[in-house]
């Protein structure tokens, strides 16, 4: 096992550099004089020249990317001219509250859409499947921004049960249990795309596990009902649901942007967006190599779990 | 006169964990140096247990793999590119599993119609005069010809396959299990019609299976291989009458016959591949096993007459 | 097509999604010529008009624009985005994904390693990115989500064309001269069709969701032209004063987004041959019985099966897999079942345990006594009570009868522990003796061992071993050696004699091979058509066969050793058995048939010689 997860760490490497490369190509298609992009059409001469300099702009592009790579490597991202702080420090203030949103997203859709899924095979075409059927299809075609300022219309606007924005209250905020009312909300908005997509695959990979021979040979073994769904089949399950759990953590992170512009939570998704419309590129860019990074950390999580149950990978 | 397929030193490997650059982890050697030839007319039966490099020998024979050394020849003609179509004039397949060598997409027409338009450029009435009388020749009847492969049993799958085989008009036939996947009393019919085609067009076989009994009953010459190498050859009615290798006599003990007691019940397995023995890959199950054996490679040598055997104690008749 | 469009809407809620999105289509299509405000005519004073107001059906917004108008422009807007993104997105991806797997080897491996680096994105930061770049606008919104989606679509095809490339008819058409070019468009893409239409069909309602969200947060469509998203998204700020301005949009982004969902999930079902067999079900704890009334009890036996009736009901076919069979199995006796594929052997013995796959598989008849106790219709704690602890099963494929994610010394542990409260040290060190008891090497070190680690004759001898945990009376065996090596086969079949002798054990041998069948079986049975033909003990059966089937089967079998020479075939195909012919199903093919063969049922005569024959080979 450990041989596997050194093996999976080292192949991370060239992904990490993939990913940045590919946010520099992207960035350096910008159109006209980036230096006046990262700095905005505001910006005084000697503030460009220097930015020119720091950032080797007259240099070939190879050697911006290293350069830029370089100081990426000792933790400098640069400065947000919007801002005016360095952008690492407000990344990483904004990405702990995007971890928390995200995350309780992600843990409810996993272990809700597991549970649905296995509770919809079981019974298929039973009462249970149908409702949950329903419920899945309404769950994945419901825009998940929409379904937020419905829940703040019902939660927070007629019943007054819940708060409707923000991470904190202003006033004699803080604590865990002010944090849960704020992240109530948000978090199920966010989870119930994700906990759909999540049910209907566990649901498909369950009824195709059930109809395996070493199912059978379970049954033939005298293995109660109950242990065979739960042991035998959602074991073999997990094998086809954990991947889709690595690319819906993806889509529970992309979905946060919405969430987070709806709910005003002061998350990085949020940042990115006004980055974008302010264009405060360098923004941009380091937040979206620094959650690129973190996903990429997330999958090898992911697979390290995935040869854990499947003794059949590591070979 | 020259024989209808001759190979020399045949040789293929495979890659174990190809990598993006550098040399792969590993390396397999599915088929080793392997020589033989079938003369025209015949059919040359070829035995062995799963994974001993039945069909990996089978594919470099047509072309669609290539060789890692060795050459072949069809007719004294040296076929030394892997091109499937350079081959399909002379030598073609017929696949083991009937219903998956036929596109389900396509209909029997288009499918038979390929060979004859791609490697003979034929069309217009010529074409659909070929293809009557090919179908005539595998006893299906002209209406299934606008029909697609799901709508066809086994067998007549079966019949399909070997009448596209026919349509390239090859020399040689490479038959790949051809009656494996087939109910038992639809095989007969099939082999059967082998038989009779090969006496009509002169063809010459190349049949390939795990079924003792059935090679027995179709080869004039049988070949057995065991873990990739060609470890006996000789005569139909002589191989597992009278087996001059002790793998060949397991195989032949093993085979369930009526009217005989179980037998052949010896332990042991094949050899890891990764891991290959020094000497003869069968030492560890062989109860003639010497020191010898296990240092060195035993080659290919006659036993007695026309009886081939790798084997540094061959057993006597 | 029409089979198609039957099957779409066979499925009502494929139904019903077609109807609800063909109906927004057309009205989104007639917008321009059905009489509406102009969507961008703005009158302050009329700011949030609730719906029903007059001259405004729907309302107004925060700039007294009609919200009717505008929700019609905007689901016009929003629906052929959506279609772009997903069509481009389809295509390229699809490309992409059919290249790289049919040339498989480098181009693969580069292709495959790029798009696993765009996947390394949390999928929208790389549409974010590319909308930073390329400036916030619809065509731009549109080009980002087409592209973040490519790779999904790319290695969803790439994975169903390398299954596509390695079957044999693409090595096919290159020994017919086919060249790489002719290959992928003639063999390889009509065959990848259906999965892109199915791919597409069902993320199109996914795209359109992506494009409103873009516009939602305002790197969409730019004011004053509005689609959903954006429309939305203006809505925001006046959610509590006027909910009404985001309810409207919100509601058809939701309908557009349900109908293409159910519309597409439809066009899934009717596409994907598996799931258009019904296949996709679930099989149930224990088969599903329908039985009348059991045939009252004949006389004794350790298993008795009395005119059982099994049949697997697949929409408006049925298929009578087995057709009252009976037979009968004493203390230590090895019956073998003999008959080619799909005659119902596997299916009567399955029945036993009510392990048929149900649905589709219905019991609809007969008695199967275990000692005296009637098995169908038992209740399931009954069964399970007996499943491998009276009766056990080995199955024909030790490769997938095991389960591939657990050791097989737990596999074994289990087996004992479901039906004796050991505990586990106990039930360990029993393991370990079965496994030697099946003479596997090593037994201690092998029970660490994962089915997938082991080789085939291993495996069998592991499900043997399973069968024994708990000693029981009899052994139910399907076909245990037709997946091995004969070598190997020669082997288990030893083991199986030896063990069945040393502890008495009944056996119910499957197989189609009359070889092995002489070597190990007391008596045989033969099936055909779901029907036993003949039955008797083995010697007198196979030396002077009574049923014409079995004639001719062991007349068209080679046997070894009988040298070089024609086989006597039998004509025709065995019976669809959910069509069989009146009277004997052998008819079609016998040579001796006559007019009293066809007319009605033939009965199974005889006592300790059976045969289900008018005019048999031999007086039995
Ligand atoms: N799940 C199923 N759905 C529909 N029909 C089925 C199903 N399983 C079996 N059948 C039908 O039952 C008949 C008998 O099948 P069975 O598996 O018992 O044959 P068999 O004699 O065991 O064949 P084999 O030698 O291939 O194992 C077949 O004709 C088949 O059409
Ligand atoms: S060479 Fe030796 S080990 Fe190999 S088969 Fe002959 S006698 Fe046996
Ligand atoms: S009953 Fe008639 S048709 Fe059937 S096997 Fe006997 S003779 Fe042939
Ligand atoms: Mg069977």
């Amino acid at each position: 096992m450990g041989g596997y997860i050194l093996k999976r760490l080292i192949s991370a490497i060239p992904v990490l550099l993939g990913i940045t490369v590919i946010v520099f190509l992207i960035m350096a298609m910008i159109p006209g004089d980036p230096a006046t992009a990262i700095l905005g059409s505001y910006a005084t001469p000697e503030n460009v020249e220097r930015l020119n300099r720091q950032l080797g702009l007259d240099e070939p592009l190879w050697k911006q990317y290293f350069i830029w790579l370089g100081n990426l490597l000792q933790g400098d991202f640069g400065r947000s001219f919007a801002l005016n702080r360095p952008v690492l420090d407000e990344i990483l203030d904004r990405f702990s509250a995007t971890l928390i949103l995200a995350g309780t997203a992600f843990v409810l859709c996993a272990v809700l859409g597991v549970a649905a899924g296995v509770i919809s095979a079981a019974r298929q075409y039973g009462l249970a499947d149908k409702a949950i059927t329903f419920v899945v299809i309404l769950g994945i075609s419901v825009p998940s921004f929409f379904l937020g300022m419905m829940m703040i219309l019902l939660f927070a606007v007629q019943l007054r049960w819940l708060p409707a924005s923000g991470m904190y209250s202003i006033w004699g905020g803080g604590g865990l249990v002010d944090l849960i009312r704020h992240l109530t909300m948000p978090a199920l908005a966010l989870a119930v795309v994700a906990t759909g997509v999540v049910a209907r695959l566990s649901r498909g990979a369950m009824l195709e596990v059930l109809r395996q021979d070493f199912i059978r040979t379970a049954r033939a073994k005298g293995v109660h009902e109950r242990r065979v769904i739960r042991g035998h089949a959602l074991r073999a399950a997990m094998v086809s649901i954990i991947p889709v759990l690595g690319i819906q953590a993806g889509f529970v992170l992309s979905g946060a942007v919405y969430i987070e512009m709806v709910f005003q939570w002061p998350g990085v998704g949020r940042m990115l967006v006004d980055a974008i419309l302010k264009r405060d590129i360098l923004l941009v860019q380091g937040g979206v190599v620094f959650v690129a990074a973190c996903y990429v950390g997330f999958n090898i999580v992911v697979d390290v779990a995935q040869a854990w149950l499947d003794p059949r990978i590591k070979t | 006169m020259t024989p209808a397929l001759k190979t020399t030193d045949l040789t293929r490997s495979f890659d174990i964990g190809k990598r993006l650059f550098g040399p792969p982890r590993a390396r397999v050697h599915a088929v080793n140096p392997m020589s033989f030839e079938v003369p025209t007319g015949e059919t040359l039966g070829i035995v062995g247990e799963s994974g001993c490099g039945k069909s990996t020998l089978a594919r470099m024979l047509v072309g669609l793999l290539p060789p890692t050394s060795g050459q072949i020849e069809i007719e004294g003609r040296a076929l030394d590119r892997a091109d499937p179509a350079a081959f399909g004039r002379l030598i073609q397949y017929v696949f083991q599993d009937p219903v998956s060598s036929l596109n389900p997409r396509k209909t029997i027409r288009q499918i038979i119609e390929a060979p004859l338009r791609n490697l003979h450029g034929m069309h217009g009435p010529a074409l659909d005069a070929r293809i009557a009388e090919l179908f005539d020749a595998v006893n299906l009847r002209p209406e299934f010809l606008s029909r697609y492969p799901h709508e066809f049993s086994g067998g007549q799958a079966q019949r399909i396959g070997i009448a596209r085989a026919l349509a390239a008009s090859p020399r040689i036939l490479i038959l790949d299990e051809p009656v494996s996947a087939l109910d038992v009393s639809v095989q007969a019919q099939v082999l059967n019609l082998l038989a009779e085609l090969k006496v009509k067009l002169n063809l010459t076989y190349l049949f390939i299976s795990h079924d003792l009994a059935v090679v027995e009953a179709v080869s004039d010459r049988i070949a057995v291989l065991y873990f990739g190498s060609l470890v006996e050859s000789g005569p139909a009615e002589k191989v597992f009458a009278t087996p001059r290798h002790p793998y060949t006599k397991l195989l032949a003990d093993s085979a369930p016959v009526v009217g005989r007691p179980l037998g052949g019940a010896q332990s042991g397995e094949l050899p890891d591949p990764l891991n290959p023995p020094l000497g003869c890959a069968f030492a560890t199950r062989c109860p003639r096993a010497s020191d010898l054996c296990k240092r060195a490679i035993p080659e290919l040598r006659v036993v007695e007459g026309d009886q081939f055997a790798a084997c540094h104690h061959p057993l006597a008749p | 097509m029409s089979l198609f469009l039957r099957l779409l809407f066979r499925n009502k809620l494929a139904g019903f999604g077609a109807v609800v999105l063909g109906l927004i289509v057309v009205l989104a299509l007639l917008t321009p010529i059905l009489p509406l405000h102009p969507p961008n005519e703005t009158n302050t004073a009329n700011r949030f008009l609730r719906p029903l107001s007059d001259g405004h059906l729907l309302g107004t917004d925060h700039l007294g624009r009609d919200l009717l108008s505008r929700l019609m422009w905007g689901t016009r807007l929003s629906l052929a985005v959506g279609f772009a993104a997903a069509l481009v997105a389809g295509l390229l991806g699809a490309t992409i994904g059919v290249i790289a797997g049919y040339f498989g080897g480098r181009t693969d491996n580069v292709t495959m390693r790029g798009i696993d680096m765009l996947m390394a994105f949390p999928y929208i930061l790389l549409a974010l990115a590319i909308v930073a770049v390329l400036g916030p606008g619809l065509f731009n919104a549109l080009v980002a989500v087409a592209v973040v989606n490519i790779p999904f679509f790319a290695r969803n095809i790439r994975g169903v064309t390398v299954g596509i490339a390695h079957r044999e008819f693409i090595d096919a058409a290159r020994l017919a001269g086919m060249g790489n070019t002719r290959i992928l468009l003639t063999e390889v893409v009509p065959n990848i069709v259906p999965v892109v239409v199915i791919a597409m069909s069902t993320t199109i309602g996914w795209m359109i969701l992506e494009t409103a969200g873009l516009s939602f947060l305002g790197l969409g469509s730019q004011p004053p032209q509005a689609d959903l998203g954006s429309m939305l998204g203006e809505a925001r700020a006046a959610l509590i004063t006027a909910p009404h301005t985001s309810i409207v949009p919100g509601v058809m982004i939701l309908l557009i987004v349900m109908s293409v969902n159910l519309l597409g999930d439809g066009i899934r079902d009717a596409l994907d041959p598996r799931l258009r067999s019904g296949a996709l079900s679930r099989p149930m704890a224990a088969t599903r019985v329908k039985r009348a009334e059991a045939p009252a009890p004949k006389g004794d036996g350790l298993l008795r099966i009395d005119a059982l009736e099994t049949q697997f009901h697949v929409g408006p076919r049925i298929y009578r897999a087995v057709n009252r069979v009976s037979l009968q199995l004493d203390p230590g006796e090895c019956l073998g079942l003999i008959g080619e594929s799909g005659s119902g052997k596997s299916v009567t013995a399955l029945s036993v345990m009510g392990l048929v796959a149900s649905p589709p598989g219905v019991i609809t008849g007969g008695a199967i006594r275990l000692n005296g106790q009637d098995l169908i219709g038992a209740p399931y704690e009954l069964l399970r009570s007996l499943r491998g602890r009276k009766v056990a099963y080995i199955f024909q494929d030790p490769l997938s009868t095991l389960h591939p994610l657990y050791r097989i010394g737990d596999q074994l542990i289990e087996a004992i522990r479901v039906h004796e409260p050991v505990s586990h040290a106990e039930a360990h060190r029993r393991a370990i003796k079965l496994l030697e008891d099946v003479r596997i090497p090593n037994a201690a070190q092998r029970a660490r061992a994962y089915p997938h680690e082991m080789s085939g004759g291993m495996r069998q001898r592991v499900g043997i071993a399973m069968a024994l945990a708990n000693d029981p009376e009899i052994i139910i065996a399907d076909e245990p050696t037709t997946a091995l090596d004969v070598t190997v086969q020669a082997q288990i079949l030893a083991l199986l004699d030896d063990l069945r002798r040393s502890r008495g054990l009944a056996i119910l041998f499957i197989t189609h091979d009359f070889g092995v069948v002489a070597q190990l079986c007391d008596r045989v049975a033969v099936m055909y058509g779901g029907r036993i033909v003949e039955a008797g003990p083995t010697p007198k059966v196979l030396a002077a066969p009574a049923h014409p089937y079995t004639k001719r089967l062991i007349a068209c079998v080679p046997e070894l050793g009988a040298g070089r020479r024609a086989l006597a075939a039998i004509p025709g195909l065995p019976p669809a058995v959910d069509d069989l012919p009146p009277g004997c199903a052998f008819a079609p093919r016998c040579e001796k048939a006559r007019d009293s063969c066809r007319a009605g049922e033939i009965a199974l005569d005889g006592d300790a010689r059976q045969v289900r024959c008018l005019f048999p080979e031999v007086t039995p």
